[in-house]
């Protein structure tokens, strides 16, 4: 794995590598969403008490997970960049940003879509809610602080400052809304809703989730997982292809220059 | 240490002898507190239940006000520079102005909450309360604040930028805060276990702003 990362420290290694790994990464994750889709729509059951509302989780569930997941991918990154300086974990970073805000923001309308059946109301300030809400939050600081400098290198490094702050605070904050429970060292700190209206959120505990259900699920997740990886990479090679561009612009400007400097101290 | 007191006593002297920043933002939070009331009706038994929300709400806001200067003038004026080439670790220097954010901003308003809970009908019995569970949990506010303050030092409209930043950080000081004042409001169950999280969230931002504000200033100091 070592040796992998670093081999493919090297752009035009990595360009060619995505450029095989790209479309078959796009083809699995499009043969699996096909199956997922299919099986969610045809072959899993109604819930008894949900109804047909229940297929929202197999977008819900996946969205959410990979929302989080991203975060991660994004703290590791940074990670290898200010301590590696791996000099694709800024690529990967600031390319995993906008889509990593883009899932938890699917989380977010499909969860409040969920919840009107559900609930009877498009917005519950329900405890796990509340934490993908904030989490969506902290994706936009990441790229408010990424577009708000003019300076690309600089702006890398203390969004991925950033990155690292969220990622220690993280836990802190879910705790905070969640709660956290850990019987056998005596910890019990509620969650921030009951602190403020005791047991008024309905979620039926229910059975645990049957096998019929849960394979679809479990299929769309990979599918999913699979599709962020293919956009991932997709934006990754668009950002190196985006700097190389710039790279030349600027080469460019500059023999211009010269030659402009060169011509007019031939004439003087 | 020397250098940190050194630090300490020359922002302190800054703050004094410019006293504006301070003006600034009791009057924000006043005018916050005061617009709460003329918007949600003034029934007192609502604002009761939501005064401490308000007035954690509101010093937040007008924390923030100040947060942006935390850094910028030094910077300007390029004593920052100077200061990172003379030696004390930064994380020190980050410290020391941290301190005084909460010293010079964060303490007028934790003390001048219970009066501002007046307006809210805030009972008199938690006010004491809610001055220590501000006074502890500012501690937070004022140092990842710095981390913020420190992130956007070269960014611009730098203003917005930290609240989009450091609000979501502030999530756990908000609901412990609040929770501690509002178990006090209500008698049975203790308020400690809340307070003594916030305490502790407090105690995690005095080890994680500096450092992280720190190596945020290296990037863009020198």
């Amino acid at each position: 794995m070592q040796n992998l990362t670093q081999r493919l420290a090297n752009p035009s290694r990595f360009m060619a590598f995505s450029a095989v790994a790209l479309p078959m990464l796009a083809l699995l994750a499009g043969g699996c969403l096909a199956v997922g889709i299919y099986m969610a729509f045809f072959a899993s059951p109604a819930d008894y008490q949900q109804g047909q509302t229940v297929k929202i989780m197999y977008i819900h569930v996946p969205s959410a997970w990979l929302g989080m997941m991203c975060y991660g991918l994004i703290a590791l990154s940074s990670f290898g960049l200010l301590v590696f300086r791996h000099p694709l974990a800024d690529v990967s970073a600031k390319a995993a940003a906008p889509i990593g805000a883009a899932f938890t923001f699917l989380a977010l309308v499909t969860g409040s879509l969920w919840g009107k059946p559900m609930w009877g109301t498009y917005w519950v300030w329900d405890a796990r809610l509340t934490s993908v809400l904030i989490l969506f939050f902290l994706y936009l600081g990441l790229i408010a602080l990424r577009t708000s400098m003019d300076d690309e290198a600089l702006a890398s490094k203390l969004t991925a400052v950033l990155a690292l702050v969220g990622v220690v605070i993280l836990p802190f904050i879910k705790i905070s809304v969640e709660g956290l429970s850990i019987p056998w060292l005596g910890i019990e700190i509620p969650s921030w809703n009951t602190l403020h209206q005791p047991s008024s959120v309905l979620r039926a505990g229910g059975p645990t989730i049957h096998r019929s259900i849960l394979i679809p699920l479990l299929v769309n997740a990979l599918g999913f997982t699979l599709l962020f990886f293919a956009m991932h990479l997709k934006a990754m090679r668009n950002e190196i292809l985006r700097r190389r561009a710039l790279a030349l612009t600027m080469a460019e400007v500059n023999r211009a220059q010269r030659l402009a400097a060169g011509t007019s101290a031939q004439e003087a | 240490m020397r250098s940190l007191g050194a630090i300490v006593l020359r922002d302190l002297r800054l703050a004094m002898r410019d006293g504006g920043a301070l003006g600034t933002a009791l009057g924000f939070y006043l005018i916050v507190v005061a617009m709460m009331p003329l918007a949600v009706g003034p029934d007192l038994k609502l604002l009761a239940r939501i005064s401490a929300g308000v007035l954690w709400v509101a010093l937040l806001l007008s924390a923030l006000l100040s947060l942006g200067r935390l850094f910028e003038s030094d910077y300007e004026d390029g004593s920052l520079d100077t200061i990172a080439v003379a030696g004390p670790p930064l994380e020190l220097v980050v410290a020391g102005k941290a301190f005084v954010h909460w010293l010079t901003t964060s303490v007028p308003m934790a003390l001048a909450a219970p009066v501002l809970g007046l307006l809210l009908n805030l009972e008199l019995s938690v006010m004491p309360f809610l001055a220590l569970s501000m006074l502890v949990g500012t501690l937070a506010v004022s140092f990842l604040g710095a981390i913020a303050a420190a992130l956007t030092l070269q960014a611009r409209k730098s203003g917005v930028l930290i609240a989009v930043m450091v609000l979501p950080l502030y999530v756990p000081t908000l609901i412990y805060g609040i929770s501690a004042v509002a178990i006090a409001t209500t008698p049975p169950g203790s308020p400690w276990p809340s307070f003594l999280l916030l305490s502790a969230i407090s105690v995690g931002s005095v080890v994680i702003g500096p450092i992280a504000s720190a190596a945020a200033l290296r990037y863009q100091v020198q």
